[in-house]
């Protein structure tokens, strides 16, 4: 059965409906109902497309922490072949919320590394709900300089609420971690393209996420906190995370107009997880898309590019 | 009105310039609770004489203290577009910013000056916490890029004093924006073989310490200052660890090996001297307070290209 966010309870409603009187008529063969189901079944998409025609900011991050959404797991074993899992930093763990490993792209090999969120109570736990801790952010360090010895293309899927607030994180030095992963992927000379799958958590995906090309998927947010942190901190009340959200601008469409990304991979009607296929399908073209525009690009050239890209970021504000 | 005119005779009264003369002669140790008078702390550079304790020195002072003579030249920052974001919360941010602006007479929360410390030309970059909580936002980004820029043309090393609460929420993404923008600013400074140093004093947190705060080539803090990604109440209230003594303050992350030193502010001029002038291959030079460098002195250590 499909989780349903608060904001789609009525559609709930309908499709309960539908799906009890679908229900019922295969218990009673004599019993016609084809009419009110497909009646039911044209109400519900009615309101589907009602919902989502304008999500509010706060809406879309609903939808972008939506628990049946597909994750950087998902998009692994359905865009690449031969993944390889690679872990451990070296130096203290595997982090087990970053995945990463060699993989072929369209039989390229490259290599790909994300937060994964885990789709169940065990593995959200196993994954720490997709929030790095130190060692997570070095082992993608470890993969981006093996990617740039080895002149692999670098694809990250961006899914993270943000950096992990825990003591043993801040120990073992998580902002130096995530300021060296940062470093890192401005500094490598193969292409670095990234996709934000879910939540751009501030500096936990901008240590995946300062990269060549920056896609967002339609109904994913990117933030520096997440609203409900922002309105603790401006108003004093998270239960303002709708003021917040609306205030920050972290939709898509806001951060293309501000040219912070590159371009927005459209959702299926009803979110990502209501067409996985289709989403998985899109965000692979877009990557394949965004791979294409540097195939002529020599190491100097994609180094230049990416570092004019964000020195630039920000010369303009919203023009509305 | 001022305390002073019913102490003093109206024709010396009007000699004093009203702005010379503080309201508050004492202030009292946040630490041990000790009343100091304020000309006292002045010469102790905001550090208690009693307890030692840091507390808060503003960027002008700061940058007075650290040059030589304390003369030194600003370096124009390059000013980004107001409030991108149209933000309001529950002021709009263009009024949360005159208010800041009044407060503290500064334009924004970091200055960028160049002058000489015990000789040795540098540019420096200090961060004003007063100044809405020292926040990176646009601004700060570019007065990193523009220091570093500096730096480069000048070839001299550049001296960061970091103090933030982190980003500033009321530019949003393109706050975040900056941990990669100020990063791309220290690799410019690596490329071209300079030191970079960073300095953190009290409170350093954030997307600031997650990106130019942490990348120096040296790390010095402070005693007693706070560095951290989450702060101790964010960790407390998230994830509900009780948190050892003396947590994320800068003794404890030299202990667990995220810093080079804990240098205490008198100190602090003279190890900046030293270390630069090691990674520059100068020789030693002259400790102790030293005067302005005299005109043509700088302009022979200036024979860099012009600001532009
Ligand atoms: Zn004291």
């Amino acid at each position: 059965m499909t989780n349903y966010l608060d904001f789609e309870k009525p559609l709930a409603e309908i499709e309960g409906k539908a799906e009890e009187l679908r229900a019922l008529a295969r218990q009673n063969e004599e019993m016609d109902i084809d009419d009110e189901v497909s009646a039911l079944d044209r109400k519900a998409a009615n309101l589907l497309s009602d919902l989502y025609k304008s999500l509010t900011p706060w809406r879309k991050c609903q939808v972008a922490r939506h628990p049946d959404r597909p994750h950087c797991k998902d998009y692994i074993e359905a865009l690449f072949t031969e993944f390889t899992p690679l872990a451990g930093d070296r130096n203290f763990a595997d982090d087990h919320a970053v995945m990463g490993g060699l993989a072929r792209f369209n039989d390229r090999p490259v290599m790909v590394i994300g937060q994964e969120k885990g789709h169940d109570t065990k593995s959200r736990i196993e994954r720490n709900f997709g929030m790095a801790r130190p060692e997570g952010y070095r082992k993608a360090i470890r993969l981006m300089e093996m990617a740039d010895k080895f002149n692999l293309p670098v694809i990250t899927l961006v899914d993270t609420p943000g950096a992990y607030p825990g003591k043993g994180a801040e120990e073992r030095g998580q902002s130096e971690a995530i300021a060296r992963s940062t470093e890192k992927c401005l500094q490598i000379g193969v292409p670095l393209v990234s996709v934000i799958i879910g939540e751009g958590g501030s500096g936990g995906a901008v240590a995946f996420a300062s990269a060549n090309k920056v896609a967002m998927l339609e109904h994913s947010v990117y933030s520096v906190i997440t609203p409900e942190g922002c309105a603790s901190i401006l108003w004093k009340d998270p239960e303002k995370m709708r003021e917040a959200a609306e205030a920050m601008r972290l939709t898509a469409q806001d951060l293309f107009k501000l040219g912070v990304i590159d371009r927005i991979v459209g959702e299926p009607l009803g979110g990502a997880h209501r067409g996985r296929d289709t989403s998985v399908a899109a965000v692979g073209d877009a990557i394949a898309e965004m791979l294409s525009e540097m195939d002529d690009m020599d190491r100097g050239t994609v180094v230049q590019a990416r570092r004019k890209k964000f020195m630039e970021i920000g010369a303009k504000g919203l023009s509305t | 009105m001022n305390w002073i005119t019913n102490y003093v005779r109206p024709r010396i009264n009007s000699i004093f310039s009203r702005r010379e003369m503080p309201e508050n002669l004492w202030s009292k140790c946040d630490e041990c609770g000790s009343m100091l008078f304020h000309r006292e702390l002045k010469e102790h550079l905001n550090v208690c004489p009693q307890c030692g304790h840091h507390m808060a020195l503003r960027a002008r002072d700061r940058l007075t203290a650290l040059f030589d003579g304390g003369s030194y030249s600003e370096v124009e920052v390059p000013a980004p577009v107001a409030d991108p974001l149209h933000f309001r919360d529950q002021k709009r941010y263009p009024d949360r910013m005159k208010a800041a602006q009044r407060a503290t007479g500064e334009k924004e929360a970091m200055l960028v000056a160049e002058g000489e410390i015990g000789r040795t030309p540098i540019v420096a970059a200090v961060q004003d916490f007063s100044f809405m909580g020292g926040s990176m936002g646009m601004y700060v980004g570019n007065a990193i890029i523009a220091a570093a820029e500096r730096a480069v043309a000048l070839h001299r090393p550049l001296i960061l004093f970091s103090a933030a609460g982190g980003a500033r929420m009321q530019e949003g993404i393109l706050s975040l924006m900056q941990m990669p923008r100020t990063t791309v600013a220290v690799q410019m400074l690596k490329e071209a073989g300079l030191p970079y140093v960073v300095v953190l004093t009290h409170p350093t947190t954030g997307g600031v310490t997650a990106s130019y705060a942490m990348l120096g080539d040296v790390q010095i803090a402070e005693p007693g200052a706070l560095i951290c990604f989450a702060g101790p109440r964010v960790i407390e209230q998230t994830i509900r660890e009780k948190l050892p003594e003396g947590f994320q303050r800068a003794e404890y992350l030299l202990d667990h090996g995220m810093l080079d030193r804990v240098t205490p502010r008198r100190d602090m001029r003279d190890e900046l001297i030293t270390i630069t002038r090691m990674l520059l291959d100068l020789p030693p030079q002259v400790k102790g307070e030293l005067p302005a460098p005299e005109k043509e002195a700088v302009q022979e250590a200036d024979d860099a290209p012009e600001k532009t």
